[in-house]
């Protein structure tokens, strides 16, 4: 099990060197001409050459993808071209402010209440309130932001006028409110549907029979026994969730104005702006690929079934 | 499991019978959609813009007085074509990259499931995006400079091909681990010894034994895709470097119409909510097939 952990950490730098290549090879050769984009069609080629001088893309591909990967080693992730002169990290770090507490809030509610659904809809198994909340999760996976936004925005801003139809102002305004349950609706429906398996495939092992037979209140059986054991694979996904937060919610903060990471990518992918694409996309995996390993490493300290050697 | 007790199965869940209704219905209206629609896609009538629900318009009309609800006829045609190609495209490629990995192990397994982890390793929507947003410009620049490509562009037919070459490169890899452990599960079982002890060639044990075993998840696995597939070109589309106006696309209808929100929210609404029922059809229909074929497993 250990080497299994290790040839996984080893495996990460090799991964992000074979990503950042092929997001550097597509971010500089894919799109067409950033330069051409910045000035235009009938930009005067004398420009055009000085620009590309100073931007340091006329020299060859390898000695610039080995300036970008020392740079970014060091933290420097260059300039946007589209918010010029301003660094990408700082760009990213201003996104990543309103991005992430976006996504506590979303996930503080998605989560515990997921989880609460699906133990329940597991404690009732084949009842009405099951089948009611099984239903209630697959229109949840499957209705798309842009379904959801709109329907919810006209009847609560427009019709209602209860709560903002847009626009942020950190956390603590009602303008969070929104996002933070169109954004929710998705994990919440995630969370309940891997609950209620794991909780129902939790209650057939035989130390629940045993405890069962011991005479333990079922309540206790319940959090005690089976809740500890049935939340482990659980984890998987809140790891994955945190892990989509570096642009996860381009749609999201799109529809509600948002200056979060999503609307910043979007303004810059479709701008062409390489070193933000590049530093989106490269981020965007690394903090997905560490997560994952992040949930794979408390797995082994949290359940000693993975720990034992076979 | 033969194609009649599948069926049988299908109906008698209700769901799953809602979910191959809708999905039947998308693919008859992608095929029929020039007859079904009442005007073409295409067809502006400048006196009547932005009208409201109407006999002579269903959903009203957008702001270049174009029939909505015959845009979302049309649009049914788009995605049903999405869908089926980029299946077609990505799903062989999938099973043989999956059965090579699968049967033969060693380096090659190595090297194709390692690829695939680095599409995995991108977090949700991000990898779509960012290839679309590279990819599209350069098939794009290809086609208009290469002559037998012409039609392509002159047709606007451009983005479809970036938008299905980018959900095909990305959707093979689910697909191959999927069947890959598919593979090394069946590899193992006693009738695949028996097979071997009776002399069986290699790729006669992946044809004849192996292959048609995997064949009841790989049904399961394209129905819950085909959403997917919905779901990503829909949000291409919004985005806009998806399907373009004024081809017919219900994500770029989204994209379009958005500003009207307030005031026309049929415009925004109608086609939201038909990629998320048809989205839900396809699950619905995964689930009930899933049901179909394993009958003696519990719905867990």
């Amino acid at each position: 099990m250990y080497g299994y952990l290790i040839r996984r950490v080893l495996w990460i730098p090799l991964l992000l060197a074979v990503i950042t290549f092929l997001v550097f090879i597509l971010g500089v050769y894919g799109p067409g001409d950033p330069i051409q984009l910045m000035l235009g069609q009938h930009a005067n080629p004398e420009t055009v050459a000085r620009l590309k001088h100073e931007l340091g893309l006329d020299r060859p591909l390898l000695v610039q993808y080995a300036d970008y990967v020392s740079k970014l080693l060091h933290g420097d992730l260059g300039t946007s071209l589209k918010f010029r002169g301003q660094p990408v990290s700082r760009l990213i770090s201003r996104c990543l402010g309103v991005s992430i507490p976006l996504n506590v809030v979303t996930l503080g509610w998605s989560i515990p209440l997921g989880i609460l659904m699906g133990v329940v809809a597991a404690y009732k198994e084949d009842t009405a309130l099951d089948r009611a909340i099984v239903l209630t999760v697959v229109i949840g996976i499957s209705m798309p932001v842009f379904a959801i936004a709109p329907i919810l925005l006209y009847f609560f801003a427009v019709k209602a006028h209860i709560l903002p139809p847009g626009g942020w102002d950190g956390i603590f305004s009602a303008n969070v409110i929104l996002p933070a349950i169109v954004l929710g609706i998705g994990p919440l429906a995630v969370m309940v549907r891997q609950t209620r398996a794991a909780v129902l495939q939790t209650i057939s092992e035989m130390y629940v029979t045993t405890a069962r037979a011991k005479g333990l209140l079922p309540k206790k059986i319940m959090f005690k026994h089976i809740m500890p054991n049935a939340l482990i694979p659980v984890l998987t996904i809140v790891g994955l969730m945190m892990g989509s937060l570096v642009g996860g919610a381009f749609i999201t903060e799109l529809l509600f104005g948002i200056p979060g990471c999503g609307r910043v990518a979007f303004e810059t992918f479709t701008a062409r702006d390489y070193p933000m694409i590049m530093a989106f996309t490269i981020l965007g995996a690394t903090a997905f690929i560490l997560s994952n390993l992040l949930i794979d490493i408390l797995y082994f300290v949290i359940d000693p079934r993975i720990r034992r050697p076979k | 499991m033969n194609f009649k007790e599948v069926m049988k199965e299908l109906v008698r869940n209700r769901p799953a019978l809602f979910g191959l209704v809708i999905v039947t219905a998308l693919f008859l209206t992608g095929i029929f959609a020039p007859w079904l629609a009442p005007s073409h896609y295409r067809e502006q009538n400048l006196d009547g813009v932005n009208l409201s629900i109407s006999w002579e318009h269903p959903l009203g009309t957008d702001r270049l007085g174009r029939d909505i609800f015959s845009r979302i006829i049309w649009g049914a045609r788009t995605a049903s074509f999405v869908v089926v190609i980029t299946l077609a495209l990505g799903t062989p490629m999938g099973i043989i990259f999956g059965a090579v990995a699968g049967s033969f192990g060693g380096v090659i397994d190595t090297v194709i499931m390692r690829i695939a982890d680095i599409l995995f390793a991108f977090p949700g929507m991000l990898l779509i995006f960012f290839l679309a947003a590279t990819l599209g410009p350069r098939i794009d620049a290809l086609a208009r400079s290469t002559e037998f490509l012409d039609p392509l562009v002159k047709g606007g037919y451009i983005d479809y091909v970036v938008v299905i070459a980018t959900l095909a490169l990305i959707g093979w890899a689910g697909m191959a681990r999927l069947v890959r452990s598919q593979f090394l599960s069946i590899k193992e079982r006693d009738y695949i010894d028996a097979a071997r002890g009776l002399g069986a060639s290699n790729l006669r044990v992946i044809f004849q034994h192996i292959l048609p075993n995997t064949l009841s998840p790989i049904i399961v696995a394209l129905s819950m895709g085909a959403g997917g597939v919905i779901l990503s070109e829909a949000f291409l589309s919004f985005l806009g470097i998806g399907i373009r106006p004024p081809n017919p696309s219900w994500g770029a209808m989204i994209f379009a119409n958005y500003q009207f929100w307030r005031t026309q929210p049929m415009l925004v609404w109608v086609p939201g909510l038909v990629i998320g029922i048809i989205i839900l059809a396809f699950n619905f229909l995964g689930d009930g097939l899933n049901r179909a074929f394993n009958p003696f497993s519990k719905r867990r």
